[in-house]
């Protein structure tokens, strides 16, 4: 039952949360560098598994998302010389509008249909990209200068090209966003999200909008992996068009699978596995690809849940 | 009194098969009705017309004086019409608690009432006998419990007509006793439209019956009048038994 332990399911999301601060003291630097980029990328993954794992809606087009935040940020800060703050809002902005307008259209579909449809208006965002090559970069993209990547408030400034700002930033974005996750999931809501993945037609004889509560999710799904898009834009300096292709439409759904969909933690778990194996295995072979699509096949064969689902299933049933 | 609801020529076709054929129907509040008649004779596929399930083909329903017809089913259940369904479809993978939660949760107009939720949820399973079963998921309970989660579903809605699509259909006998308790009980608050199968359930339950056969209406009356109709003998009750 839900409200058997939210003490333990708060301890350990704020112990996950301590734990990514204290490491930041820990790493060296290439792997703070990592981390943060995993953290930013973890929060992309999150807003995935909002739709994917407790909707069941399987998008093939969140690329267009986390590009919509990339872009709503970069090219504001880059063409109108915004500042810091105020990009990342126009960001994340440009993703729930943008979600928004697709929901509306692609939710008249379902199952298949609902992949295809998501994938085509990627590619259509894809496409626009390199067409407005000249305020877009095209597939060059645009390298955002250091200089207008401080945050300058009231006298101090935060120079987001400082490897610890960089990180303490990452967390920050990571940290608010895996817990308005988990308040989403154990609110009534949350509740209807996961009785519409499993069955639609029953929860419409409760009396749900289906509809009007997939839509929610669509927005909020598009939402949160626009800031991932725009705090990746800010925190790493550069836009690009490889970020809307097929590509990162693709990773998220990885990442979740492999973390544990419908779990709050599986998509950092499954975004830093990636990470981790990619990194590893390249360091051994050019061939590393094939190492990862190895590991990638042994996980779904002995956790076919992914990580944190396979434990929740048979260890931790509390496990949000 | 005017009645609760009321179809006219309430027709549903598929194809060339006339599963509701231009029914005529209207029901009391507060009274307990049963719908009875052979397999296939069109009783699901009416409530589920009732309930907004499927759209009709023709004709028209009205529910507490308005013109419900071409209203969707979410809404139908928020004016008070629940309906239960004869395939039990609760919610597998999510405990019995979950289940009613989204009913009872759906109902709360006070959204900040933090324990409003459990106390109508353990209410609910408790008025169908299911409270020491709230934490299992819904796919573990036996049929007959799946059942009643289903009716304790129903009960949660607060509805002001609960549509029960064949409710006893695997419950034991002492539970089907419990079950008659039960609908006694929701009747006090409520309008219950019951299609049943098993005539004892039936005869104790119901002030009135209406009979179909083939789509259509073929006989209403009182449980008297009902077992001593001579066409409802032949089309149904010495004949076929479901
Ligand atoms: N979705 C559908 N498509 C095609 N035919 C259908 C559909 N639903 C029902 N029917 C047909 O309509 C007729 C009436 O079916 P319905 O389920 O309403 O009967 P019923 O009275 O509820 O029977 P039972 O007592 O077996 O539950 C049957 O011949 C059935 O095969
Ligand atoms: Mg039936």
């Amino acid at each position: 039952m839900r409200d058997a332990s939210p003490a333990k399911t708060y301890a350990l999301h704020v112990g996950v949360i301590a734990l990514l601060f204290v490491l930041n003291f820990v790493l060296p630097d290439y792997h703070q560098g990592l981390f943060a980029r995993i953290m930013a990328l973890a929060v992309f993954a999150m807003g995935y598994n909002l739709l994917f794992g407790y909707v069941g809606l399987l998008s093939l087009g969140h690329a267009m998302f986390f590009s919509a935040g990339l872009y709503g940020a970069g090219l504001t800060v880059y063409h109108l010389g915004w500042g810091v703050p105020e990009a990342f809002v126009a960001g994340v902005a440009c993703g729930a509008l943008l979600a928004l307008a697709i929901g509306l259209l692609a939710l008249r579909t379902s199952g298949v249909a609902f992949m295809i449809v998501t994938m085509m208006f990627a590619q259509v965002f894809y496409l626009l990209i390199l067409y407005f090559a000249a305020w877009t970069g095209g597939d060059q993209g645009l390298v955002i200068q250091q200089a207008s990547r401080v945050i300058s408030i009231g006298g101090a400034s935060l120079d987001l090209t400082n490897s610890t700002v960089r990180y303490m930033n990452a967390l920050a974005l990571f940290s608010v966003v895996l817990l308005i996750t988990l308040a989403i999931v154990r609110s009534r809501f949350g509740r209807v999200l996961v009785a519409i993945r499993e069955n639609e037609e029953r929860t419409k004889m409760l009396g749900y909008d289906t509809v009007a509560n997939k839509l929610a999710a669509v927005v909020a799904s598009g939402a949160i992996c626009a800031a991932s898009g725009a705090a990746y834009a800010l925190l790493f300096g550069y836009v690009g068009s490889s970020f809307a292709s097929v590509q990162y439409s693709i990773l998220p759904l990885l990442w979740v699978l492999l973390g544990g969909a419908a779990t709050t933690l599986g998509p950092l778990v499954g975004t830093l596995f990636m990470y981790y194996v990619t990194d590893i295995a390249s360091g051994f072979t050019s061939a590393y690809l094939l190492i990862v699509g190895v590991a990638l096949i042994l996980l779904v064969l002995f956790f076919p849940k992914g990580i944190l689902g396979t434990i929740r299933e048979r260890w931790l049933g509390w496990l949000p | 009194m005017m009645p609760l609801l009321t179809t006219k020529g309430l027709s549903r076709h598929f194809g060339g098969l006339r599963a509701v054929d231009g029914v005529d129907f209207a029901l009391m509040p507060g009274e307990i009705r049963a719908i009875i008649g052979p397999n296939g004779a069109g009783k699901t596929t009416f409530v589920s017309l009732l309930s907004g399930r499927i759209r009709p083909s023709s004709g028209m329903i009205v529910f507490d004086g308005a013109d419900i017809t071409g209203m969707p089913a979410y809404q139908r259940v928020r004016l008070g019409v629940a309906y239960t369904f004869q395939i039990t479809s609760v919610f597998a993978n999510l405990t019995a608690f979950d289940n009613v939660a989204l009913p009872v949760q759906r109902t709360l107009t006070d959204g900040r009432s933090k324990g409003a939720v459990r106390t109508g949820v353990m209410e609910a399973l408790a008025r169908t006998g299911l409270a020491d079963r709230a934490g299992t998921p819904a796919g573990q309970l036996s049929y007959g419990h799946q059942r009643l989660l289903e009716v304790a579903m129903g009960l949660a809605l607060k509805p002001r007509l609960l549509i029960l699509d064949e409710p006893t259909q695997g419950l034991a006998d002492s539970e089907i006793d419990n079950f008659i308790e039960l609908v006694h009980e929701i009747a006090k608050r409520a309008t219950v439209l019951l299609i049943e199968h098993n005539m004892p359930v039936v005869m104790q339950l119901a002030d009135r019956i209406t009979v179909f056969n083939s789509g259509r209406i073929l006989a209403e009356g009182t449980p008297e009048q009902i077992r001593a109709n001579t066409d409802v003998q032949d089309a149904y009750l010495g004949a076929t038994h479901g």
